[in-house]
């Protein structure tokens, strides 16, 4: 175990928050056509509150902090923000659409020793990237930007996220990372929207596509350990919680809501109204999400895959217990190994059921 | 560099808290990662830019850790001297302005 995993399973064991993710906005400059997203500003923390939160969660001994959004830069007070979050000694890493980025910003957050920064890129192809973030000209402008945050030496990592719309261009998009060299790191995951609609998912990847990206050793690394069939959980496995959120992670929205996760849309107290560490400590939905062990999973403590599963508990609540399955994993568990899961045989199926249909989607005019 | 002269400051470039008593320190320019023990921190987080660092050691370290001044002064240097390599500490024999991202 590297020194890092030993510290995170620490702060894991404590119940300290050891990372946090901080939305400072949901307003944008792209209108992404998978965005779970509702662009207004409904009242967003001001610079001073969003001050005071920071100093919180030094105090709660938070070590690693994502800025995200939205577009952070859609905020005047970004620098000031993260000027701040750096002299508390964090270490920093920011996910943004990058568009906004030139020269001097990037000079700045070398300057700032911003650990990473993260930013979407949906294709190579202009055109493709471009419609789905309906933004014209976006994709020259991200990867102007990625190249002067590389001549200043940061660190980038592309995010492709992989939808229906895009799905045949992951490859060209690593390659362009490798090019431009940065990090590449593939999402197929898409999430359901904050209030609940999941109009969003019908642009996830059908399951039965999912072999063909699960079997590519250039994205998955070594097959045979990515597509082993599940070893049976032992004891111990079934004593063992699921992700951290709400045992060393959370998620705060730009209005102070507290969630375990930026997936996982259960709110647990508002830091406009409590103290940051009084939600963490003491909110009974952050016990509770805090209490899960995996033989409390309602179909999931008797499925093989339970070990070996992706299984996102926030997903699980959107879709209507955090103590059942996500069907979204149960399809990865599925298309990965080729082994039935516990969620399709209690349902007598011999393939998941499919993707959550379409209740409503906006349109997408694709490039041929 | 006479050892008496020694100060430290905590570079720009990192990230640190404490955890349970230890001190995670994080340089983000290579994603180096350490954490310190006890002593370590206390000299850390006395790395101010104007105490030398024999003053350090003998106003942090002896009286809180009751340990030989000698032997103290002499594992402080290594540690300063590893953590410097590391670009995490500042090393002069002039005091530094202590260093905050700007
Ligand atoms: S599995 Fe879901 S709830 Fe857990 S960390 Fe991942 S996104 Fe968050
Ligand atoms: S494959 Fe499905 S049923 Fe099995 S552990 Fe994963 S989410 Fe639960």
């Amino acid at each position: 175990m590297s020194l890092m995993s030993e510290v995170g399973q620490k702060a894991f064991n404590l119940g300290v928050p050891f990372a946090v993710h901080l939305d400072v906005t949901y307003r944008c400059n792209e209108r992404c056509v998978h965005c779970y997203l509702d662009h207004d500003d409904h009242g967003e923390m001001t610079t001073a509150e969003i001050k005071d939160v920071l100093d919180q969660l030094a105090e709660a001994g938070v070590f690693f902090l994502t800025f995200s959004g939205g577009e952070v830069f859609m905020r005047r007070d970004f620098f000031e923000l993260v000027e701040h979050a750096r002299r508390l000694m964090f270490n920093v890493k920011i996910k943004t659409n990058a568009v906004m980025i030139h020269e001097e910003e990037a000079r700045r957050l070398r300057e700032l020793a911003v650990d990473t920064i993260q930013i979407s890129v949906y294709s190579h192809r202009p055109q493709v990237h471009d419609a789905i973030t309906k933004l014209p000209h976006s994709f020259e402008r991200t990867i102007n930007s990625i190249r002067f945050l590389r001549e200043q030496g940061l660190r980038v990592t592309i995010a492709n996220v992989m939808m229906t719309v895009n799905s045949s261009d992951h490859l060209g998009v690593q390659k362009l990372a490798a090019e431009l060299g940065v990090h590449y790191t593939l999402d197929p995951t898409i999430t359901p929207m904050m209030d609940g609609g999941t109009s969003v998912l019908a642009l996830r990847i059908p399951g039965e596509d999912l072999p063909e990206i699960f079997h590519n050793p250039a994205l998955v690394g070594s097959q045979e350990e990515f597509c082993a069939p599940p070893q049976p959980p032992s004891e111990e496995d079934l004593e063992g919680y699921s992700c951290s959120p709400g045992h060393s992670f959370c998620y705060i929205s730009p209005y102070g809501d507290v969630f375990p996760c930026v997936q996982f849309p259960l709110p647990t107290g508002n830091i406009r109204q409590q103290k940051f560490l009084d939600v963490w400590n003491l909110s009974p939905q952050m016990k509770e999400v805090r209490s899960i062990q995996a033989k409390d999973l309602t179909v999931c403590s008797s499925c093989s895959h339970v070990t070996s599963c992706t299984r996102c508990p926030g997903l699980a609540y959107v879709e209507g217990s955090m103590r059942g399955p996500s069907t979204a994993d149960c399809e990865k568990s599925f298309y990965r190994t080729g082994v039935p899961t516990a969620n399709m045989l209690r349902q007598g199926l011999s393939k998941p059921p499919g993707r959550v249909r379409l209740i409503q989607i906006r349109p997408i005019a694709m490039p041929a | 560099m006479p050892e008496d002269c020694i100060y430290i400051a905590r570079s720009s470039a990192i990230a640190a808290r404490a955890l349970a008593g230890e001190m995670m320190v994080m340089n983000s320019a290579d994603s180096t990662f350490f954490t310190l023990n006890e002593v370590a921190t206390a000299i850390f987080q006395a790395a101010d830019g104007h105490t030398p660092l024999r003053e350090i050691v003998r106003n942090q370290i002896c009286e809180q850790f009751d340990v030989d001044p000698e032997q103290a002064q002499a594992d402080a240097e290594q540690f300063v001297a590893e953590l410097s390599a590391h670009g995490i500490l500042l090393v002069s024999n002039q005091p530094l302005a202590a260093e905050t991202a700007r």
